[in-house]
């Protein structure tokens, strides 16, 4: 963008906008990039020997990679190594869940909405203003054993006294499908939505059949939207821990990484053990995380310019 | 031209989409439904009655502190986040558009990273640094109100910068060639211009701070600092009464009547002013 006033040379200027933005980037400063120095520091830092109360390092050159290595041995071979497998394969099969579910209902709002496009698109925005708990609430209530779901199994004869809230793990996953499908659909849609009709058009003139036209135009130039509303989906759940316990009364069977964090920090004060589970974490999710912030800087800089 | 395509309406979608629509707000409905129980059942419904709300003298939200605790804390951390969040998102995201050079780049990105940050690993920083640094600040409902802040931020600066990029600087230029300094510009023309955006902002901050659990759980000290999504989280898998579906409907109400008055006000807005009609969703887009 032709920002002239703000790009003209002449340091006070740029310096003025630079002022505007200091207690937004202070804040972030002190709130966001400390205390995740803090996590390194306490994961690569000392624990008293008497209180068992962690004691944080604060300069690399005196860390101490001893507990690390040790939640990375579990991970490997140790009894952590079930759950981030766990995870992996609970969020795996929520995108996939998601990718199938999700993506013909953005496609059918966004290409062939008609006359409901704007009742389907506030039906597909509701769920954000739906608080997440209450969500879940929800269906606590439907899957309880005596619920309206076992009735309705009971109804068409397909058992229906199964205890779903008990440790199942295709529970979690539909509640985690339920829970955050939301975040999925609607920036697929934004993508589809934006997707140039007439490249449609002219793969149909040309004589393809719709599945090819599908397959050949559509789905590859919906692959950027897919991605993003994939990472985006999948950040979140990596990190979820309470849909979990919720659904499943806080079951080992169905333990994901996040309980362990949880429960590391908030219930046993292993906080050492804890912090280093955490920049695990997010070493796992760096790639996507990256992904993310590369695109949506390209595209803040594809509108500036 | 893109509406009406050739072909045939594709029935397959639309009955995914309608079962789609159907079992994302069904559940909800069963459990609004159940907050207007006469029983104690929370899986069936007896017959019709306000018990849960005021009637109980011990049980309803209306009568028991712990409930009602809960929702205050929440609205309480909402609006005070919204009014904090709000001026110093705006202030960022005028100066990250207009500001050049390394520092900025670099505080764009720092700006984006809250985004793409899972809760887990936000609640956990923040909880170490409450506990092991800023110890001299009070825990429980002021670190819950920082935590709020700083997960709401980068949401403001989002919206509002797509909104900037669309106005353009012609306007402010307008201003300052027609002799206002620039804070009069500002003031007087850019603000004004950004009422829609900065509105969107208050709704999402406001929807963010009301609907979290993992930032609040973090750094709660108890059952004083309780907020609504906790004491769901907390009361849900214990032995509950519908009662707290009472909360949680309240709580759903309350929401979704402001999100309609927002609604309205913001098309009043557009109408005046005119553009943007995209910016709405993809904010939220951005924000999801």
């Amino acid at each position: 963008m032709a920002n002239a006033a703000g790009a003209a040379p002449g340091g006070h200027r740029n310096g003025f906008w630079g002022m505007l933005s200091l207690p937004g980037v202070a804040w972030l400063l002190a709130l966001f990039v400390v205390p995740f120095y803090a996590i390194a520091a306490v994961a690569f830092g000392r624990v008293d020997p008497i209180l068992r109360t962690p004691v944080p390092v604060w300069s690399p050159l005196r860390w101490d990679f001893a507990a690390m290595s040790k939640v990375i041995d579990r991970v490997f071979g140790g009894d952590l190594g079930g759950v981030v497998i766990r995870t992996l394969s609970y969020v795996v099969a929520s995108l996939v869940l998601c990718c199938l579910i999700g993506y013909p209902v953005a496609y059918y709002v966004a290409r062939h909405g008609g006359k409901w496009r704007g009742a389907l698109l506030a039906a597909l925005v509701l769920p954000f203003w739906i608080s997440y708990l209450m969500r879940m609430l929800a269906w606590v209530n439907l899957l309880q054993v005596d619920g309206y779901f076992n009735r309705v199994l009971g109804w068409l004869h397909l058992g229906g006294s199964r205890n779903w809230l008990d440790g199942d793990g295709s529970t979690v996953v539909i509640g985690l499908v339920y829970g955050y499908i939301p975040f999925f659909i609607l920036p697929l849609y934004a993508a589809l939505e934006r997707l140039d009709g007439r490249l449609i058009e002219a793969g149909r003139d040309l004589g393809a059949p719709p599945h090819s036209v599908f397959l050949r135009v559509t789905l590859p130039l919906s692959i950027p939207g897919l991605m993003a509303a994939s990472v985006i989906t999948v950040l979140p759940m990596f990190g979820d821990y309470y849909t979990n316990t919720f659904l499943s009364s806080g079951s080992p069977r169905t333990e994901m990484i996040g309980n362990q964090i949880e429960r590391d920090l908030l219930g046993s004060s292993q906080s050492q053990t804890g912090a280093s589970l955490v920049l695990f974490l997010s070493a796992m999710l760096l790639v996507l995380m990256t992904y993310y912030l590369v695109v949506t800087v390209r595209a803040q800089r594809a509108v500036a310019t | 031209m893109r509406r009406h395509r050739p072909g045939r309406h594709p029935f397959g979608l639309a009955t995914i989409t309608w079962l789609y629509v159907l079992w994302s707000l069904v559940p909800v409905l069963v459990a609004m439904r159940i907050s207007f129980n006469s029983g104690k059942s929370r899986s069936a419904f007896q017959s019709p009655s306000l018990r849960w709300y005021f009637t109980d003298p011990l049980q309803s939200v209306w009568h028991d502190d712990s409930l009602r605790q809960p929702l205050k804390n929440s609205l309480k951390l909402a609006a005070l986040s919204v009014l904090l969040t709000t001026p110093i998102g705006v202030a960022m995201a005028i100066g990250l558009q207009r500001w050049r050079g390394r520092t900025s780049k670099a505080s764009n990105g720092l700006m984006l990273v809250p985004l793409v940050t899972p809760e887990i690993v936000m609640g956990v920083a923040l909880f170490l640094v409450f506990t092991q640094v800023y110890t001299g600040v009070p825990r429980g409902f002021t670190t819950q109100l920082l935590g709020h802040i700083t997960f709401s931020i980068s949401f403001v600066v989002v919206i509002v910068r797509g909104r900037l990029s669309s106005i353009g600087p012609q306007y402010e230029e307008a201003a300052r060639d027609l002799g206002a300094n620039r804070l009069q510009a500002m003031r007087l023309v850019l603000l004004p211009l950004l009422g829609p955006a900065i509105f969107a902002s208050v709704m999402v901050v406001f929807a963010g701070s009301i609907d979290d659990f993992v930032i609040s759980s973090f750094l709660s000290t108890g059952a004083a600092t309780e907020t609504v999504p906790m004491k769901i989280y907390s009361g849900g898998r214990a032995t509950a009464t519908p009662a707290l579906n009472a909360l949680a409907t309240i709580m759903l109400v309350f929401t979704l009547v402001l999100v309609a008055v927002a609604a309205l006000v913001m098309r009043r807005m557009r109408a005046r002013q005119g553009g943007g009609e995209d910016a709405q969703l993809g904010s939220l887009a951005a924000v999801g």
